[in-house]
């Protein structure tokens, strides 16, 4: 008996020892292959917090839009899931022509914008899913002067990027401290100093390049928020229901011997 | 145990009138309640019947995202998105489908690992065996194709590296690569059928094997954690000593099972749908260019571990044939191992050590298949440290226990080097 005890408990902790190694690993990989490309900062965008993308739905239709389409996105969808009057969207986002049920399509013709920044600025409905957010925080505030670039501007996160920086009058203008550069040596980028302030002080452009980075998250998955509200219910269903078939299981079994 | 068919009549009259003509209840009856499994199946044993939930799941979620979903190479990205976000509920549908594919290859990988643990490839289930294997193989395919169809960069490039390796077949391959993708490259073309595959001709198949796959079982019985046989030893009235019917017992428990795996695919499907970039990857997330290549082309975690042994091969054609080798030497086990005891519990030390180091062996090789590895590298051991001699290494270490182990199953059973110990008459767990 105690025998037949311990190869079905060694059945068992090697189960459980085996499924926590793959989850253990598998986790740990995947938090590893998003944070891709080190020296990102940390985002800490919050989908709850509605006000910051309220915050970030307008910075990004008075920054962006110009040159950056949400091909997938709707205005009415964006009055609706932000809790926006369907007037004021329309009024304060559409600068376009567009009706409130359209996609928010930028008005820039893909030719020219080709021919202005060398490369057709992209569509970034689903930037945050394929980047992630930590890339479009980190990359929106590591814009530096650079008078060697078409436009004057590098960036530290995507070099050689062709877009400029489309927030300097908030940001101001960085400048990148270097160092090395000895003989044979490329000079390396040690870090990105303020040059000359912009309208907002860093602890505020902070938050403005979080509100952009959180609309842009909810751009991408605009079901985000139903479903995280929704998921708690649909748990507690399910851990009832388990409950329930547990005690059932009990009954059942209980003439087997 | 054979399934033998007890003709029920039914009180209903029109029930008797069908089951005189056709014997559906009596049919359904000998297949469940009249079905007896021994009565000590323990943790591993809920795969099974979660297998078939989540078949059961990705078809009826797949039927759902076709009435949405354009098959086309101008249409397909776009026309997931429309599902995400236009679609009511087809976000969760297509959460649910996407959750469920990952999922088949957890369950399924776990239930073909009890398989080996408890031997219950081995006679007289060595059919049973070579069905679930051609699940596995159909399975795989229907994955792989269903991959592609969301057009993302990494559907693309997927479909582009996989289909590639036919071209490694002497002679016919590039005309082979060719007819598949019907263009030159992923195309609409190759697009447009592999939706024609992955909707209907595969999942018959998968459909049919499964239905063989029971069938094939219900035959034999099933096996249990001690690997003996409870049809040797009967009750007065013919039904197994250590069996019980299938339902209500097992019905009732693995009512449970589902509701514990429901539960964390639930979480996963509400609170972590991509998994950290494992079940959807962040490059399919870009719609499919043929001009920009993603940083590292890599297949979903589920196919990792035969991708490392590709890898692991310096030349094409050896690396293919090494990778089917993987998957093919797995039909022959029921051969290969010539060990008369079934369970894990009562074969020699050898054995146990070597399994464990089959399962290590298929998870490092995943690790390699994944990239974690070579990005873990220059972590581990400094910037400067050779990533590819490296990967390399450790890579083909583990490829080598994998094959090893079919290997060791040969000289430890067929020159008798196993020290058994004594099997138990009956299942343990009786009274």
């Amino acid at each position: 008996m105690t025998k037949a005890m311990t190869t079905k408990t060694l059945g068992i902790a090697m189960f459980t020892k085996l499924a926590a190694l793959l989850l253990a690993g598998l986790m740990a990989a995947g938090t590893a292959a998003a944070n891709e490309g080190a020296g990102l900062q940390d985002a800490n965008v919050r989908l709850d917090d509605m006000a910051s993308l309220q915050r970030g739905a307008r910075l990004f239709f008075n920054y962006c839009s110009g040159c950056h389409s949400l091909q997938y996105m709707r205005y009415s969808r964006i009055a609706e899931d932000l809790g926006l009057d369907p007037k004021d969207v329309e009024k304060n986002f559409v600068f376009t022509g567009a009706k409130i049920g359209e996609h928010a399509v930028s008005h820039m013709p893909a030719e020219d914008a080709a021919k202005w920044f060398g490369k057709a600025p992209p569509d970034l409905s689903l930037e945050a899913r394929a980047k992630g957010p930590d890339w479009i925080y980190s990359y929106l505030k590591s814009f530096y002067l650079d008078p060697s670039r078409p436009l004057g501007w590098n960036n530290t996160v995507f070099p050689n990027a062709s877009m400029p920086n489309a927030l300097w009058e908030l940001q101001g203008q960085q400048v990148a401290v270097k160092k090395g550069g000895g003989a044979g040596h490329e000079e390396a980028i040690e870090k990105l100093e303020l040059r000359t302030p912009g309208r907002q002080t860093p602890a505020q452009f902070d938050q403005t390049v979080r509100d952009i980075t959180a609309f842009l998250q909810y751009a991408g998955e605009p079901a985000a928020l139903k479903r995280e509200a929704m998921g708690v219910w649909v748990l507690l269903y399910l851990a009832f229901f388990t409950f329930v078939a547990y005690l059932l299981k009990l009954e059942f079994w209980k003439d087997v011997h | 145990m054979a399934t033998t068919m007890i003709r029920i009549r039914p009180k209903n009259r029109v029930l008797a009138w069908v089951e005189d003509r056709m014997p559906v209840l009596s049919f359904l009856s000998a297949h469940t309640s009249g079905y007896y499994a021994p009565k000590n199946f323990n943790l591993w044993y809920y795969f099974g019947s979660l297998a078939l939930l989540v078949l059961v799941n990705q078809i009826l979620t797949g039927i759902f995202l076709t009435m949405n979903y354009k098959p086309s190479a101008a249409e397909a990205f776009a026309s997931v998105e429309y599902i995400m976000r236009d679609v009511s509920w087809g976000w969760l549908i297509r959460y649910m489908h996407s959750t469920g594919a990952s999922l088949f290859f957890v369950v399924v990988y776990l239930h073909m690992f009890r398989g080996l643990m408890y031997g219950s490839y081995k006679k007289p289930r060595e059919l049973v065996w070579i069905l679930g294997m051609l699940i596995f193989l159909v399975l795989m395919a229907e994955a792989f194709m269903g991959y592609v169809l969301p057009w993302g960069n990494m559907s693309f490039w997927g479909a582009k590296v996989i289909i590639s390796l036919f071209g490694a077949i002497p002679w016919v391959g590039d005309a082979l690569v060719e007819w598949i993708m019907g263009d030159y490259l992923p195309a609409d073309a190759t697009l447009n059928r592999f939706f024609a595959l992955h909707v209907i001709a595969l999942p018959l198949v998968l459909l049919l094997l499964v239905v063989l796959h029971l069938a094939a079982l219900h035959e034999v019985g099933s096996n249990n954690p001690d690997g003996v046989e409870i049809k040797e030893k009967k009750k007065a009235d013919g039904t197994p000593l250590d069996g019980i019917a299938f339902h209500p017992y097992y019905t009732v428990k693995d009512l449970f099972g589902v509701g514990f795996f429901l539960l964390i695919a639930a979480f996963i499907i509400f609170y972590a749908p991509t998994f950290g970039g494992w079940f959807l990857e962040h490059d399919n997330f870009v719609p499919a260019n043929n001009l920009a290549t993603p940083e590292h082309i890599k297949p979903v975690w589920y196919f990792t571990p035969f991708y490392a042994m590709l890898r692991m091969i310096p030349a094409k054609l050896p690396g293919v044939i090494v990778m089917f080798l993987g998957i093919l030497l797995l039909f022959f086990v029921p051969w290969l191992d010539r060990g008369r005891v079934k369970s894990i519990r009562y074969r020699g030390l050898a054995y146990k050590i070597a399994l464990g180091l089959f399962a290590v062996s298929f998870v490092m090789l995943a690790a390699v298949g994944a990239g974690v590895t070579a990005e873990k590298i220059p972590q581990w051991f400094g910037a400067d440290a050779d990533v590819t001699t490296l990967e390399n290494l450790f890579g083909r270490f583990w490829l080598l226990v994998y094959f090893g182990y079919f290997v060791f199953l040969v000289v430890y059973t067929w020159f008798g080097l196993e020290k058994t110990k004594p099997v138990p008459d009956r299942v343990t767990a009786h009274d």
